[in-house]
């Protein structure tokens, strides 16, 4: 019998028992479908982090007080006070893979401008900031290295300041009030949107963190130092060099570091292992919905075997040998496997459609995806109807013949 | 007997159940040949069903040999049964034994799709000269549960003979049949004959034994009697004394 023969079989057999047959695959369609939802979900959620991370800046390193856990998750790290704008200034004139560095001097308080206050987050930094985020500016410029050598109260804002203490107006030139100084608006920043975390990116404003020492806290110590490498390769050689000056400058010998070097990708990781929760979970629905889809296969193929032992019988008598039998009933079991696998991809192609429609997220299937799904499909049918279909091959002629 | 299509020599076979042994046959000498009409009698429990089942190639003798058709059955494994049961043998059934919901032609088709020699052959065509040959080209694309019991087991001739075997083996063929359509069945079967066609048939019934051209009993697992049928019936006349109604299959 050729191929063609055997699907036309089989798919005539799955007819007339069309209920059972569609109760049977429902095991495989929700498992397919949880797959394909999961797969889509997972790439939008991957894809909507990386684009956030890359938002931070390009070869970004991050350099944070206190040790990191082991779980990479840094504990009270703000209550050491041991990053200062000397260690700033060590990797600024040794490394040789930082291209860009910049101090980050967080203060959260009010600023005034003409249309009213504004409570946000005031980062004092060096102009290397630019670079590292890779900010551009809306309007405006951003301040200078005179400026920052010079303690100027100058101040870039942040899109969302910007929009709500000049609504509808450039302020580029104009003065705003932080903490009773007036400081000058070089410029607006252009919009980066949210954060990984959710926050608004664009919530701030950034004066040089010279002002911001003697203007603000008054503190000379550092919540965090940014830095970035001229290009991707270098941000491991980078890292460990900030970490070599970093124990030098903190007279570190046999103890651990008190500080955290990360990069973007560290950053990245954290960041997705908050979505491993939901596509793990997906995953475990999947794989327990495809192997109560085999059983459930395995079981209907069982029982149709018996229903028609005496077709068997018959096909057996008139020269079908056991393995045309065998393969009878093995192609049944893989087209009713791909057909609930087929099902199983438009339902989950349409949840997944429907869940990017409210989540926002975009999600994406790759045709192999598609071909994987459908194929393991096949496969659990073949695993699942060897056993019936070897059961029917090993069958008696003569009492599958005499089977009632 | 010139060209013999069925050669056993002391052909035995034994049921072991537990510690029981069933000595269904004890040693059959039986030749069929090229042209015969066989009637194959017995008693429930004589042996019959198993010598049908040897001959037919579905079971294998405990001891004896069985040459069908010039070939020796003993010993094969059964890819090799099945495939001198599909090359040399028609089967016809008590119970015809047909697919459901699956068309005449189809049926008639099946054993052609088994054939592993590698012939091709128009399948379809093969189907539809066969029915056209039992008297059903009118009723082609019929599916077993549309047609009479008559034309079912013509489907089922029709479905023996397409593969052109050495010899149909019929198993009770009119026990579900009535009176008149039986035979309708023998008179096919005895035009089929007269063309050539060699036919062993298991019944119980001496009436349709008398069809054949040869009768063997069979009791307790031997031959008892085997000898030419004398005043063989004519189907063909029978059914004209059973005239006035009219014929099932127009």
């Amino acid at each position: 019998m050729n191929a063609k023969t055997l699907v036309k079989l089989a798919t005539q057999a799955i007819r007339k028992n069309k209920m059972r047959a569609a109760l049977t695959m429902l095991g495989i369609i929700i498992g397919v479908a949880a797959v394909i939802v999961m797969v889509a979900v997972g790439y939008g959620a991957r894809s909507r982090i990386q684009e956030q991370i890359n938002n931070l800046g390009t070869n970004m390193i991050v350099i944070t007080p206190g040790a990191a856990q082991a779980s990479g998750v840094s504990q009270g790290a703000q209550a050491f006070p041991n990053l200062s704008l000397k260690d700033v200034d060590k990797i600024r004139s040794q490394s040789q893979y930082v291209a860009a560095v910049s101090p980050v001097i967080v203060s959260r308080t009010v600023v005034i401008g003409p249309a009213g206050n504004w409570r946000t987050t005031i980062n004092g930094v060096d102009t290397d900031y630019q670079t590292i985020r890779d900010w551009q500016t809306a309007t405006g410029d951003f301040f200078s290295a005179d400026d920052v050598r010079s303690n100027r109260k100058v101040v870039v804002l942040g899109n969302t300041v910007a929009q709500n203490l000049f609504p509808g107006q450039d302020p580029t030139g104009t003065e705003i009030q932080i903490r009773n100084s007036v400081f000058k608006v070089t410029g607006v920043l252009a919009p980066k949107g949210q954060t990984a975390s959710g926050s608004d990116s664009d919530d701030v404003v950034l004066i040089p963190y010279t002002t911001a020492a003697t203007t603000l806290s008054g503190r000379t110590f550092i919540p965090q130092i940014l830095a970035s490498t001229a290009n991707e390769q270098d941000i491991a050689a980078a890292q460990d060099e900030i970490r070599t000056l970093l124990r030098e400058s903190h007279k570190i010998v046999d103890q651990g570091d008190d500080f955290t070097v990360k990069n973007q990708a560290d950053l990245a990781t954290a960041a997705a292992s908050s979505t491993q929760v939901m596509t793990l979970l997906l995953a475990a629905i999947a794989s327990i919905s495809l192997l109560v889809g085999g059983i459930g296969i395995m079981n209907i193929m069982l029982v149709s075997v018996t229903e028609r032992t005496r077709e068997i019988g018959i096909r057996m008598a008139i020269g079908a040998r056991g393995s045309d039998v065998l393969i009878q009933f093995l192609v049944e079991s893989i087209v009713m496997g791909v057909l609930g696998g087929l099902a199983g991809l438009a339902i989950g192609v349409a949840g997944a459609k429907i869940l990017g429609h409210f989540t926002g997220w975009e999600t994406s299937i790759s045709p192999l995806i598609m071909l994987v799904a459908v194929g393991f499909s096949g496969a659990v049918g073949v695993f699942f109807g060897y056993y019936p279909a070897r059961k029917a091959a090993a069958l008696n002629p003569i009492e599958a013949l005499r089977y009632e | 007997m010139g060209d013999v299509v069925i050669q056993t020599s002391h052909l035995v076979k034994t049921y072991v159940t537990g510690t029981n042994e069933v000595h269904a046959l004890r040693g059959i000498d039986l030749q069929v040949g090229r042209g015969e009409f066989v009637a194959v009698m017995g008693a429930s429990g004589s042996g019959k069903s198993t010598l049908m089942n040897l001959l037919g190639c579905l079971d294998t003798p405990t001891d004896g040999s069985y040459q069908l058709d010039g070939v020796s059955v003993e010993g094969l494994d059964r890819n090799a049964l099945a495939a001198i049961r599909n090359q040399k043998i028609g089967f016809v059934f008590q119970g015809f034994n047909l697919l459901a919901r699956t068309t005449a032609i189809e049926n008639v088709e099946l054993p052609l799709l088994y054939d592993r020699t590698g012939r091709k052959r128009d399948t379809k065509a093969l189907a539809i000269a066969a029915l056209e040959r039992v008297g059903l080209g009118s009723r082609l694309e019929h599916q077993p549960s549309e047609l009479s019991g008559g034309q079912q087991q013509r489907v089922a001739i029709a479905r023996a003979l397409v593969t052109e075997p050495a010899i149909i083996l019929a198993d009770e063929p009119t026990g579900n049949l009535d009176t008149r359509t039986s035979v309708e069945v023998m008179a096919l079967f005895q035009e089929l004959n007269q063309q050539g066609i060699t036919i062993v048939m298991v019944t119980h019934e001496p009436d349709l034994a008398a069809y054949a051209s040869r009768i063997v009993e069979v009791r307790d697992g031997r031959i008892r009697r085997d000898e030419p049928v004398k005043n063989r019936r004519s189907a063909a006349e029978d059914l004209k004394d059973l005239g006035d109604e009219e014929e099932e299959v127009a």
